[in-house]
């Protein structure tokens, strides 16, 4: 283990034990035993395999947002606009999917919904890409404002005659767009719960990148502009283009994290379906470190933290969860440059 | 009534104010870190735990104007918290800003069941009321809406945030730090000091904002600031962080949400496209700032190859 991955080891576990102490903190002071807490959060997620299939579900589309956040994070972009992406993504490929003629042969249906979400989620980073690439516009600012027009977006499509009358939910897919849930497909033990065949193609899409992101001349080109624009100017590499990449690919990739919501559990969008797991992928992002395994690791632990908030709902307010998220998302970038700053002075002296 | 005499009436102006209140001073706090050199985009997480504050202690003591006093403390406690994070802790000021976020989006929930035993309101509160200026009117209601105290105090802190930005020793820190921290830190300027000034105000700031929506609402619910930290922010980047501009900015956007309030019953389609205007309006200035800065260095440069 190199010294900078040993690091980055530590700086996540002084993160995750912080939010840990936040919880406990917050549950005692509640009123409520910590340890009893924290064995109903366990029991409720891992115990049985229910919660395991739906942390599992949770953790697909968390994954997939993370490597989102993490690719645009690789080139040295920030891009909170996940929420907003797979928001828009939700409702376009429940739309596609409704629409589709019913008699459409799977073949033809599926590759097509979820490369409408894929679309989509990348439609809504070309505003802030071309700011970015061509007018210096920082995606942070242009991101969020993305993901507000997409709320009130949303709201108008459902409001306007894209949600069945008098619910806020579309019609629904037609069953040859439908991604099979696990617990049908032999898995029987996750029966009832949410996960389906997303899951396996979450994972794929982050080997994918992760493969693109090391292999191919673009991705590496992407990790290089990440590191320095500069020098990579210098060297005569379209540093624009390969911005602009890594936000309609971090689009798509966000995007595609409305499948598994969709198309593998509800069959049709409705208001506020995915949402939260956009900013989530950021504190998925930021946990992961770059590394595949890491996101699927950070996908899987925020996973069962959402699930886990359901479990212990009638005895503690859930939202004890999202405190956690903060606590760690700042604790953990605290640790980390700590741990940089000891590591300079170092070298220096 | 008419659709336009509607528009233009005494109580789209009150309402309009009545808005501008939580949008300014969001937004105020907002020039003043982003002034000083450290992003914020925490706004909105600092209006809801500050308005969450603010009615908890009215409540507790009975006093609105105690409520007022712990919004304030709430709001600078997390704006120096953001401030020790990015400027002590070296922390991307967007990551320690979104950590705020969450935490005060889940905190106040939690606080809220904690306190009350209610996931989406507090008890009422009363706020200001104010006994002499009576009457239904839209006049006597813009009356009592300019007279409010929240609505002074924000005036005030407008003006004094122009003031001071621009004619005082400290104003003058806060900008060369916001400017050009390495050339501040060589002037001579305690730019560490500076920035833990200048966004904790930002943050007591912006959870005046955060009380005066409580108030209004005479409750706090959960999630009330509804995306208005973000508008203000918009405000802010469409003004340049100017605190002038800002603060028109948020009385243009308060305009639109009351004029949307006025005509909702005849022209309901209009309202959802109305809320994306703010974000299109920052969106479009984003590009026109990127532009003529493109032309400016085209400028130069034709200057220079003279």
């Amino acid at each position: 283990m190199t010294a900078a991955s040993r690091s980055a080891v530590l700086a996540t576990v002084a993160g995750l034990a912080a939010g840990w102490l936040a919880a406990m903190l917050l549950v005692w002071l509640y009123g409520e035993s910590p340890r009893a807490i924290a064995l109903q959060l366990v029991t409720g997620t891992w115990a049985v395999p229910y919660g395991v299939g739906q942390v599992l579900y949770k953790a697909t589309a968390l994954l997939l947002t993370g490597v989102a956040v993490d690719l645009a994070l690789r080139a040295g972009l920030f891009n909170i606009g996940a929420e907003g992406q797979l928001a828009v993504a939700g409702l376009a490929v429940a739309g596609t999917a409704a629409g589709l003629p019913a008699t459409t042969p799977a073949w033809i249906a599926l590759p097509t919904a979820l490369a409408t979400a894929a679309l989509a989620g990348a439609a809504w980073a070309v505003v802030p890409m071309v700011l970015r690439v061509r007018y210096h516009g920082h995606e942070v600012i242009s991101t969020i404002m993305m993901n507000r027009v997409a709320d009130a977006l949303v709201a108008f499509c459902l409001a306007r005659g894209m949600a069945l009358p008098g619910t806020v939910r579309t019609a629904d897919a037609i069953p040859a767009t439908h991604l099979p849930r696990l617990d049908a497909v032999g898995l029987r033990a996750l029966h009832g719960s949410s996960v389906s065949a997303a899951l396996p193609l979450a994972v794929g899409v982050t080997a994918c990148v992760a493969v693109w992101l090391r292999r191919s001349r673009i991705g590496r080109e992407v990790v290089l502009v990440g590191m320095s624009p500069r020098a990579c100017e210098a060297a005569h590499i379209p540093v624009g283009r390969r911005l602009g990449v890594a936000l309609l690919v971090s689009g798509a990739i966000a995007g595609l994290a409305a499948a598994g919501p969709v198309l593998g559990n509800k069959g049709y969008f409705e208001s506020g379906l995915g949402a939260g797991a956009g900013f989530g992928g950021i504190a998925v992002a930021l946990i992961g470190r770059g590394h595949p395994v890491g996101l699927g690791l950070a996908a899987l632990l925020f996973g069962t933290l959402d699930q886990g908030g359901l479990a212990i709902n009638g005895r503690v307010p859930m939202e004890v969860v999202t405190v956690v998220q903060g606590v760690v998302i700042a604790a953990v970038a605290l640790a980390d440059a700590r741990i940089r700053a000891v590591a300079l002075r170092g070298v220096t002296s | 009534m008419s659709l336009l005499s509607a528009v233009f009436s005494a109580t789209t102006l009150a309402q309009t104010v009545r808005m501008a209140v939580p949008y300014a001073c969001a937004g105020l706090g907002g020039v003043w870190c982003e002034r000083s050199g450290v992003a914020n985009i925490a706004l909105e997480g600092m209006m809801l735990a500050a308005g969450l504050g603010g009615v908890v202690a009215h409540l507790a003591t009975g006093s609105a104007w105690l409520g007022v006093v712990a919004g304030l403390i709430v709001g600078a406690c997390l704006g120096a918290a953001h401030a020790l994070l990015v400027v002590r802790g070296r922390v991307d000021a967007i990551v320690s800003g979104l950590a705020i976020n969450l935490i005060a989006a889940g905190g106040t929930r939690f606080a809220l069941r904690a306190l009350y035993e209610s996931s989406s309101n507090s008890p009422p509160v009363d706020g200001f009321r104010n006994v002499f200026l009576g009457g239904a009117g839209g006049v006597a209601l813009l009356a009592r809406t300019i007279v409010d105290p929240l609505t002074i105090a924000t005036a005030t802190l407008a003006l004094g945030a122009v003031w001071t930005l621009g004619h005082t020793r400290f104003g003058l820190h806060v900008r060369a730090c916001g400017d050009d921290a390495d050339a501040a830190a060589s002037a001579g300027v305690a730019v560490e000091r500076v920035r833990l000034t200048a966004v904790s105000l930002g943050g007591a700031i912006c959870g005046l904002g955060g009380v005066a929506l409580a108030y209004d609402q005479h409750q706090f619910q959960s999630g009330m600031s509804g995306g208005r930290g973000f508008i203000a922010l918009a405000a802010v980047i469409l003004a340049g962080t100017r605190p002038g501009r800002t603060v028109a900015a948020c009385g243009a956007f308060a305009a639109l949400d009351a004029v949307q309030i006025v005509v909702q019953d005849q022209v309901r389609a209009a309202s959802a496209l109305a809320q994306m205007l703010p974000y299109a309006a920052t969106l479009f200035a984003m590009y026109a700032i990127g532009q003529r800065r493109i032309h400016a260095r085209r400028d130069a440069r034709a200057t220079t190859s003279l």
